[in-house]
């Protein structure tokens, strides 16, 4: 496929982070939009992608640290009387 | 830097650096708050690397020993977080590397392969004669999930599963960029990446969490039908 020729879906799922980091060449970017303008199933991919970086920043929500914060803190009073080396 | 004693109105809401000014004086209010404030990344980074969470725990620990013996050499070249998150990851490296060897199989080794974000059988062949590479068929319609039923509890768990299984490094940059919110270039900083291959590694993990979520959200819209 020549560079100027249109973008396939399976070209564009793979470009997909580049675009929304805005890393992609000025041209290629073009490319990704022209193909967006015309294909609601690369639209629906791309939404499904932003969905997914907002469930993502979600899903750690309320997950507490493993490490128990009294033997941190039991390291931090030794710390502090010197007792670490 | 003012070398005065400012004391902390609200640890939790002070800056890095305000913290690591108080930290340095021994305030032990300060190391709570950081502790707060990065023990589950600590917690999760350390996973990527060690096979328990009893041992990430461990190094969890390590780290802050390493951190507070090491503040005084602390510069403050690269911000803090970058500093305590290095640490981390040498530490849980060098642990995931010990287990390894101590085992009869790695399978701690990086799966990075050049993995497609899409199953390529879901798009029409390379020779097809008007639509090469074209979806197959319509994907699963999802991007309109409710925003409730997007962050259940159950959704997340499947999210939580489905970052686990990724490869270390991927695990770390999905981590840092889409749960912490830190930049491309301090991820960059940390793990010695190029601004590439932080976006690769980044595209791999979020591809596959895709992937994951749409088979958990439309296989339980199969069950409801």
């Amino acid at each position: 496929m020549s560079a100027d020729a249109g973008m396939s879906c399976q070209e564009l799922v793979e470009l997909v982070t580049h675009y929304l980091e805005d890393a992609l060449p000025a041209a290629d970017r073009a490319r990704f939009d022209a193909h967006l303008a015309e294909c609601p199933w690369c639209v629906e991919y791309v939404a499904q992608i932003a969905r997914t970086i907002s469930a993502v920043g979600a899903s750690w929500r309320d997950v507490e640290a493993g490490a128990g914060m009294a033997e941190l803190l039991d390291l931090f009073r030794g710390w502090k009387r010197g007792a670490l080396a | 830097m003012s070398e005065t004693l400012a004391p902390l109105t609200d640890p939790a809401l002070a800056g890095d650096e305000e913290l690591l000014g108080a930290l340095r004086l021994g305030d032990e209010r300060a190391y709570v708050a950081l502790v707060r404030r990065y023990g589950a990344l600590m917690q999760r980074v350390a996973l990527g690397y060690v096979r328990t969470p009893a041992v990430a725990e461990e190094v969890v620990q390590e780290t802050w020993c390493a951190v507070l013996t090491g503040l005084e050499r602390f510069e403050g070249r690269a911000a803090l977080k970058t500093w305590i998150m290095r640490i981390l990851t040498n530490r849980a490296k060098t642990r995931g590397q010990r287990e390894a060897r101590s085992l009869p199989f790695s399978s701690l080794a990086e799966h990075e392969h050049d993995e497609p974000a899409v199953d390529p059988d879901r798009f029409l062949p390379a020779d097809h004669p008007r639509y090469p590479g074209h979806w197959a068929a319509a994907p699963a319609e999802w991007s309109q999930t409710p925003d409730e039923r997007l962050v259940a509890a159950e959704t997340r768990d499947c999210i939580r599963t489905a970052i686990a299984s990724l490869p270390p490094r991927q695990q770390v940059v999905i981590s840092l960029r889409d749960v912490e919110g830190w930049s491309p270039e301090e991820v960059c900083e940390l793990m010695d990446l190029s601004e590439n291959n932080q976006r690769v590694l980044l595209h791999r993990a979020r591809s596959q969490v895709r992937a994951e979520l749409e088979r958990y959200l439309t296989s339980e819209r199969e069950v409801a039908a």
